[in-house]
């Protein structure tokens, strides 16, 4: 190979990049989307067995609540949108509010589908491939919200504190962008379990 | 500093995963019984395998800094933690990327050799016809130790290699994320003790590969095995994500990346794979794990599963998984080469581009490992083509290898004679590779023993050699003591010859039409007498491994004292470090001023150490 000596000047080597407190942010959101980036990999993995098993069927569920949980967590995700908006416009009341709707939100999807859905369905775990196939999908995402509601609760906590400010509060973002990604996978599942193929 | 048994982080991890074990325990039979439900071993102790690894982590003190952060405390900067000194930094938490590497590098070895020791057992059973050492149920519980266990070692030395070497070449401080490093390493302990532990729960008897409906009736050990696994997998998914986050952040200025010293290419794209695919021989264990608990019906055609789909999700990752051995292994060679053969790398675009390359292609091959097992036809045949492609990314390290090679002043240290060796075991493994990557050939092949020995070339050829001609290699930069050249060259003219027999004959018997995993066989002398060789070749194998393993502790305390740039080489941890690499690495930032393999230029340099523009002294 060739000897082409780098321009060193055009780099500014004056401070080690790693304490600057911007590039530490930086490094820490694309480690955030690594990690996101990994988990769906289990969420597409999910949704491959669903449809290799049931194909163009559906388990049968009650889609009126299934319509019901599912605002429930877009909703939820509006607020977490606006939490994060105040807390960079250094509104920190603002933020709390939000963000304790968006926990409350949370916390009736989870009731939704594991308090209601689970126990009013009438196929158990056991019955063949959709009780299988449910159960594993809506318990899978329903442990990941219940994870982002305890993430919310911490944020929430140290936010009262006082720990973050308009410029500096990577772990509010971190928890918003963990939250909308949960939201996302379930606009995935939600028609994969209740709409797409026919009940069977 | 504290002193005391209790004060050793290993000690404590242990003693915490033995009370989280019990507390999962106690709790799912105080909820069974609450429910009126009776006490049942198998989510007892379910529960209890994952309480107990959570257990350790508390126990080891791998959370504590994100404990702090979480309560809003101030957590002190992982580079400010204080350590101790000596070997005992070793046996706790500790941040420094180097340390954590070693770590890693202890773990592989003590694995290599428990896996290896698990397949001498077997191996004396297989040198006659009939059962004479162990009964069925533990031979076949040592067949799947010996695979889990061997994986789970060469995955951990990729991270090894990666968490030592990447942040020295690319002239940062440390990783990433330093506590993400330390508790995907620590996680990797209290896995190893899970699978191990199935021994002692009944074993299994489904081999590494766990298919169902097998694995769904098999004894307990099983879902230790499970277990441990996904444990093992989130330490794996965690650590290769610090890896691409470290490469893509913490270069030093000027290091684009295509002057990226090699290795850190090979390690960046086994890392992609690691990242990402494990997820799915988590999922798929852990779906096993659910059918047995809670009679799921994923995988038992007769509950509306389907066994098939279980391969699918299985080998998504561990096919790819190979590739996640064998990349950090090409990447060692790719980099020596050139240090050894006073020569530039022969095209080092397309060395970096193959990587990349085998990582992409690896994920689109997996179900040729499926071409018997009854999948749907029309996948054949694209998977025949897409698992040959894999041929050119790997021809093209082959042919810059050899370009390599080509008229170099080549010196034959130990190293480089791993390095070698290393490159004629995996030919013998690559050149097998198409064989039972065509469909006529695999359907003849398939699980036989010439699987066995192609797969057995390919890790020898594609990890262990390298890893042990890069522990030659980078050992002064760990101990600042050289290893032995002697025990060298005794390893090496021991384990290549031997290694060869054993692979040759498994392949033998493998033509003849000998079942892998089988614990008997036919009373004909051409089976017997291989197996003999086979045998005999294996404890030689055995044999080399001890000599290394001796020599790495021997030379770690009385070897001779390294000086300098003990190789001549280039890259920044030999130019510009003393040996042993002091703590922090590069006293000041780096600047990349050439290309990293010019060893035909004398008059340039690859980095030089810039000074901190305002510094005073």
């Amino acid at each position: 190979m060739s000897v082409q000596p780098y321009p060193a000047e055009t780099h500014p080597v004056d401070a080690h990049p790693v304490e600057n407190l911007r590039h530490r942010e930086r490094t820490n959101r694309l480690g955030l989307w690594l990690f996101i980036l990994s988990d769906s990999f289990v969420f597409g993995a999910l949704l491959f067995t669903r449809f290799y098993l049931l194909g163009n069927n559906r388990p049968e569920l009650i889609q009126w609540l299934g319509l019901v949980v599912t605002v429930v967590l877009l909703a939820s995700s509006f607020f977490m949108n606006r939490a994060e908006v105040q807390m960079s416009l250094g509104n920190r009341q603002g933020f709390l509010r939000n963000t304790l709707v968006t926990i409350v939100l949370g916390s009736l999807f989870l009731i939704g589908v594991v308090g209601v859905e689970w126990q009013v369905a009438h196929f158990g775990p056991a019955d063949g491939a959709q009780g299988a196939i449910f159960y594993t999908m809506t318990g899978f995402h329903a442990f990941h919200v219940f994870t982002g509601v305890i993430f919310l609760s911490l944020v929430y906590r140290n936010a009262k504190k006082g720990l973050y400010s308009a410029e500096h509060h990577w772990p509010v973002e971190a928890a918003a962008v963990y939250w909308h990604f949960v939201d996302l996978v379930w606009i995935f599942f939600y028609p994969a379990l209740y709409l797409i193929g026919t009940a069977l | 500093m504290k002193t005391g048994i209790l004060s050793i982080g290993l000690v404590r991890g242990l003693l915490f995963q033995a009370a989280g074990f019990l507390a999962g325990v106690a709790v799912v039979t105080v909820i069974r019984l609450a429910f009126g439900m009776g006490f049942s071993a198998e989510p007892a102790i379910v529960l209890g395998a994952f309480f107990s690894a959570i257990g350790f982590m508390i126990g080891v003190g791998a959370f504590s800094g994100w404990f702090a952060n979480a309560l809003g405390k101030p957590a002190i900067p992982p580079e400010e933690v204080e350590e101790p000194s000596g070997f005992k930094r070793y046996l706790g938490v500790s941040y420094d990327h180097k340390v954590i590497g070693v770590q890693y590098g202890m773990l592989t070895i003590a694995a290599l050799f428990l896996g290896g020791s698990f397949a001498l057992i077997f191996r004396s059973e297989l040198v006659a016809p009939g059962m004479q050492l162990i009964g069925l149920q533990q031979f076949n519980t040592l067949i799947g130790l010996h695979g889990m266990v061997a994986i789970v070692g060469m995955l951990l030395g990729g991270a090894a290699l990666g968490n030592f070497l990447v942040p020295l070449l690319i002239g940062a401080k440390d990783m990433a994320f330093p506590r993400l490093n330390a508790f995907a390493f620590w996680l990797a302990v209290p896995a190893v003790v899970l699978v191990l532990s199935s021994m002692a729960a009944g074993g299994f008897d489904t081999g590494w590969t766990a298919y169902p409906p097998l694995s769904i009736f098999a004894n307990m050990g099983m879902q230790l095995f499970f277990a441990g696994v996904v444990v093992f997998g989130w330490s794996s998914v965690l650590g290769a994500l610090n890896i691409v986050a470290t490469v893509l952040r913490m270069r030093a200025p000027g290091m684009s990346l295509f002057r990226m010293p090699i290795f850190v290419w090979g390690s960046l794209a086994t890392s992609i794979i690691a990242m990402t695919a494990t997820q799915l021989i988590g999922l798929s264990f852990q779906l096993v794990m659910f059918e047995r608990l809670f009679g799921m019906g994923f995988f038992n055609p007769a509950n509306g599963g389907n066994p098939i789909l279980f391969q699918h999700l299985f080998w998504f990752y561990s096919h790819p998984a190979v590739y996640i051995f064998v990349l950090p292994g090409f990447a060692v060679i790719s980099e020596l080469l050139p240090v050894f053969a006073r020569k530039p790398l022969f095209g080092y675009r397309w060395v970096a581009m193959s990587s990349l390359g085998i990582a992409l292609v690896g994920f689109l091959v997996w179900a040729h490992h499926m071409f018997t097992s009854g999948m749907e036809e029309y996948l054949r045949v694209p998977f025949m083509y897409t698992t040959l492609l894999v041929a050119v990314p790997t021809g093209v390290k082959f042919f810059s290898w050899t370009g390599t090679l080509w008229e170099g002043k080549i010196r034959f240290t130990v190293p480089m004679l791993f390095v070698l060796g290393a490159m004629n075991v995996f030919l013998l493994g690559g050149l097998t590779g198409p064989i039972l990557g065509t469909i006529p050939t695999d359907l003849h092949l398939h699980d036989s023993y010439f699987v066995v020995g192609h797969f057995h070339n390919t890790m020898f050829g594609g990890f262990v050699f390298p890893f042990i001609a890069a522990v030659h290699y980078w050992f002064p930069k760990i101990t600042g003591r050289k290893m032995s050249d002697l025990l060298g060259r005794i390893t090496f003219f021991i384990l290549l010859p031997s290694f060869w027999i054993q692979t040759l004959g498994q392949m033998q018997v493998g033509l003849l039409g000998m079942r892998r995993r089988v614990a008997d066989y036919d009373t004909l002398p051409e089976f017997q007498t291989t197996h003999i060789f086979i045998t005999v070749a294996g404890f030689l194998v055995g044999l080399a491994f001890v000599i290394f393993m001796y020599n790495v502790i021997r030379s770690a305390m009385k070897g001779e004292v390294a000086v300098g740039n003990v190789w001549e080489s280039r890259s920044p941890e030999w130019e510009l470090l003393p040996n042993p690499a002091p703590k922090h690495n590069y006293p000041q930032p780096l600047v990349v001023t050439g290309d990293p393999y010019d060893y035909s230029l004398t008059d340039t340099e690859y980095v030089e150490l810039v000074p901190v523009a305002g510094a005073t002294d």
